[in-house]
């Protein structure tokens, strides 16, 4: 029924699936910031956060193929990054015949690096902890109930409307029209308007239908999720090793003074 | 005894101004299975969103088991009114059936071991105990409308109000609905305009036209009366005939 | 528009970040009043809608891509604070289930897809509508608020790029790039958001929060014949929200900023702002800045017009047109003839 590409769950029973989403969350979340603190010039720790991930992505038996399938995600950044040397200004370096910015290509090693390892642990939360459970984990971390009430309801709306989308342009397409310039904007304007009302509607029958089972604004919860001190701690272990990591590396260039 | 449901010159209006509803009235008896007839438009699906209180009377009242329908009775009366709706992927949203029957239950109140015997129970009393942990996304259309039945029961309502509860089924899916609904200790309304169906289920009909009740009387004697059908655009399939 | 994590320097996501949060803390006060126990589900289809939307990408130039952005459509739709709720939820969904934006980057995305956009385009849509309220003028302040709300993101992602991007690349660039090409999404924005506004309103006019107020008091008939006239603000009918002030004020005030970034960008080839820089004496300081090495650097010349000129222009003509299609309607408006 639902073909959705945003299918990025991967069903699975290891310790990383096994691990309450809230934990996983916090982790991705902290180790996102510990990469993005990491000085552009220390190869060896961008190196070691990525062997992080392939052992996470090893435990959770998630294949390398579907990671990098996922990651088309990040294709017009590595775009932008691959240009900057060329753009960029400052210092230039001939490199095979071409002149390229000295701080441009830093620049675009800085972004391509980060956004990589960001984006690989965004997909291995993702492929590890289905979309509800993310939201329940994210309820126990205290975002606020009215966010995620409001996401709870557009996961649910995603197929709907991608489905009708796909329904439309279908229509659309059987009918010899296929949008390829600005002079298309105003037919696929009023596709957009048609959806919105389809979905509207459908959205507006399923909340009378909650309505109706006594739903008063916000969710039963039904399930116990409290994690364990141990289960914190297994998540806290990517987190954890890669700030050892990047302290690590900075108290041994304090101590040899480099900078 | 105090009826099942009573309407009483009920009247409403669109937030555009469009008006479906002209003064309804209507009484339904406790362990009555009625069906509720009617062409497209006719106001129907308006009329079964004030039974439990989503659309506020513009003029007149309802009353389930002698509670009125107000702001402050909402939560009992939508307990006491289980609605099923036309489509049951509207109804339908959790990601396990399991969830889903839970959720009305669990708004109520209920939870652990009472919450889940409710959700056994009312998932056996539609047969579909054995999809108690799949999505229901992945069941048929019929198995989908049975759980859809289920989610209301288990709240264990006064009244089931089915909204064209035979529309899409397949006619084994349609024969086992109707027999889970004779089965069933309730109160029935059901909104159709499958007249073999309201035949089959239901002793007692009434036609809802132009936005009032325009017929009320044994289900045998309305379908026979062909001027009556016709006036109100409602047609028996080709070949059927009231035994 | 999506940044990635290490797009911003530290200082900048963090300060982004502080921003973002106070503006969804704001908001989610603010959406209270605007949500009832029956909007909440509309909030997230709006939020659905919006991520949908932003899937159609164009191409811009340097090789990054843009999108349609939504702000505004959910503004007008569920209103202004439900609105950055939305935002925020479809940025945080995209930046932990899709990896689209970097998680240290969604202060940045929320500030520029989320507040930037909504204050912008409600803005815009309050100052046409707050004197003129017909089917018609709703939907064409639909779409100069949408055809507004999408430069003036890019402007202020311009501007957060000119404070703290990590990539030495010229601002005039990035201004030409960013400016042009989402002058142009501006536009498909701004028609596809007027359609989805009107489509909306003529079949559901209940559903626009923008509209609230314009439904007419109900007649109901009895079938005994009796009439009853009920009047606006009954029971089940929202009635209008005019607290308007501060988001018209919050528009105002990005309205600003922009036009002062605007002004400062217009003369901002480098060697005006190596000018600009000397004569106001920070020149000095400019070299202890992360930018300052790239800021004043002698390019932004493509086929003789200043880039980031050409950027500008293409916003400057947006404001004008949006302005003009403001003027129209309110003109209108005093004129007192309204049709629906």
């Amino acid at each position: 029924m639902s073909a959705g590409h945003h299918q990025l769950y991967r069903a699975g029973d290891t310790p990383v699936h096994r691990l309450p989403p809230q934990c996983k969350l916090a982790a991705v979340a902290v180790f996102a910031l510990v990469v993005v603190a990491t000085p552009r010039e220390w190869f060896a720790a961008f190196g070691a956060y990525a062997l992080l991930l392939a052992g996470v992505a090893v435990t959770a038996r998630v294949p390398a193929g579907s990671v990098l399938r996922r990651m088309v995600i990040e294709i017009p950044f590595v775009l932008f990054a691959l240009a900057i040397p060329f753009i960029g200004t400052g210092e230039r370096v001939q490199v095979a015949g071409l002149s390229l910015s000295l701080p441009g290509l830093w620049a675009a090693w800085n972004i391509l690096a980060k956004a990589t390892l960001g984006v690989v642990a965004s997909i291995l939360l993702a492929a590890t902890t289905e979309p509800r459970m993310l939201l329940l984990g994210a309820r126990r971390l205290r975002l606020p109930p009215m966010l995620v009430q409001i996401a709870m309801f557009m996961l649910r709306y995603m197929d709907v409307i991608l489905e009708e989308m796909r329904r439309m342009r279908v229509a659309r397409e059987s009918r010899g029209f296929t949008a390829r310039d600005a002079r298309h904007i105003p037919v696929v304007a009023r596709s957009a308007g048609a959806l919105f009302i389809r979905s509207y509607e459908r959205g507006e029958r399923v909340h009378l239908a909650m309505l109706s089972r006594g739903y008063t604004g916000s969710m039963p919860v039904i399930q116990d999720l409290t994690p364990s001190a141990g289960q914190w701690l297994l998540a806290g272990t990517l987190p954890g090793a890669a700030l050892a990591l990047l302290l690590g590396t900075w108290g041994l260039r304090a101590m040899w003074g480099m900078s | 005894m105090t009826a099942s449901l009573e309407v009483d010159r009920l009247a409403y209006a669109y937030p555009d101004g469009t008006q479906a509803l002209f003064g309804v009235d209507l009484r339904i008896e406790r362990g009555e299975r009625v069906a509720l007839l009617g062409p497209n438009g006719a106001g129907k699906t308006t009329l079964v969103m004030h039974l439990n209180g989503i659309l506020t009377a513009g003029h007149g009242t309802v009353t389930v088991a002698g509670l009125p329908v107000s702001k402050d009775s909402l939560k009992e009366i939508r307990r006491r009114v289980g609605l099923v709706f036309q489509d049951p992927d509207d109804q339908l949203f959790m990601p396990t059936v399991r969830d889903d029957v839970a959720f009305g239950p669990a708004n109520l109140g209920l939870r652990g071991e009472e919450l889940q015997q409710r959700v056994k129970d009312a998932l056996t009393r539609v047969g579909m105990l054995e999809a108690i942990d799949r999505p229901p996304h992945h069941l048929s259309f019929g198995q989908r409308r049975r759980v859809a039945v289920a989610t209301v029961l288990a709240m264990e309502p006064e009244i089931l109000v089915l909204d064209e509860p035979s529309s899409n089924l397949d006619p084994a899916s349609r024969r086992e609905l109707a027999e889970i609904l004779r089965s069933l200790d309730v109160t029935v309304l059901m909104v159709t305009h499958d007249l073999p169906y309201a035949l089959e289920l239901c002793e007692r009909s009434l036609i809802l036209s132009g936005g009032v009740i325009a017929a009320d009387g044994p289900t045998r004697t309305i379908l026979s009366d062909a001027a009556l059908l016709a006036g109100h655009r409602l047609e028996l399939p080709y070949g059927f005939t009231v035994p | 528009m999506h940044v990635p994590d290490g797009f911003f320097n530290l200082a900048v996501s963090v300060s982004a970040g502080a921003v973002a949060a106070a503006g969804v803390a704001v908001c989610l006060r603010g959406a209270r009043r605007e949500l009832d126990d029956r909007t909440a589900p509309m909030a997230g289809l709006v939020a659905a809608f919006v991520f949908a939307v932003q899937m159609l990408n164009f191409p811009v130039a340097a090789g990054t891509s843009g999108h349609l952005l939504g702000g505004a459509l959910a503004a007008i739709l569920v209103g202004p604070y439900t609105a950055v709720l939305c935002m925020a939820v479809v940025l945080l969904v995209q930046g932990f289930f899709f990896a689209d934006g970097g998680l240290t980057a969604l202060g940045v995305n929320i500030t520029l897809m989320g507040l930037v956009t909504v204050l912008a385009g409600w803005g815009v849509f309050r100052l046409i509508t707050r004197s003129v309220r017909s089917r018609a003028a709703i939907t064409a302040a639909s779409f100069a608020a949408a055809l507004v709300s999408v430069p003036a993101s890019a402007l202020v992602f311009t501007l957060l790029f000119w404070i703290g991007g990590t990539a030495p690349v010229e601002i005039g660039t990035v201004a030409a790039a960013m400016g042009g090409v989402h002058t142009l999404i501006g536009i498909g924005e701004g028609l596809i958001t007027a359609v989805t506004v009107g489509t909306v309103l003529a079949t559901r006019p209940d559903l626009v929060y923008g509209a609230r107020g314009l439904a007419a008091p109900l007649v109901l008939r009895g079938a005994d014949g009796d009439v009853t006239v009920v009047p606006e603000g009954r029971v089940g009918v929202r009635t209008p929200v005019r607290r308007s002030r501060p988001f018209l004020l919050g528009g105002v005030g990005v309205t600003l900023v922009l036009a002062g970034a605007v002004s400062f960008f217009a003369s901002g080839d480098p060697d005006g702002l190596e000018r600009v820089a000397e004569d106001e004496g920070f020149i000095g300081q400019a070299a202890d800045h992360a930018f300052g090495a790239w800021t004043l650097a002698d390019y932004g010349d493509v086929g003789g017009i200043p880039v980031g000129i050409a950027g500008i222009i293409g916003v400057g003509i947006t404001l004008i047109v949006a302005g003009v299609v403001a003027y129209a309607v309110r003109r209108r408006g005093h004129g007192g003839d309204l049709p629906v």
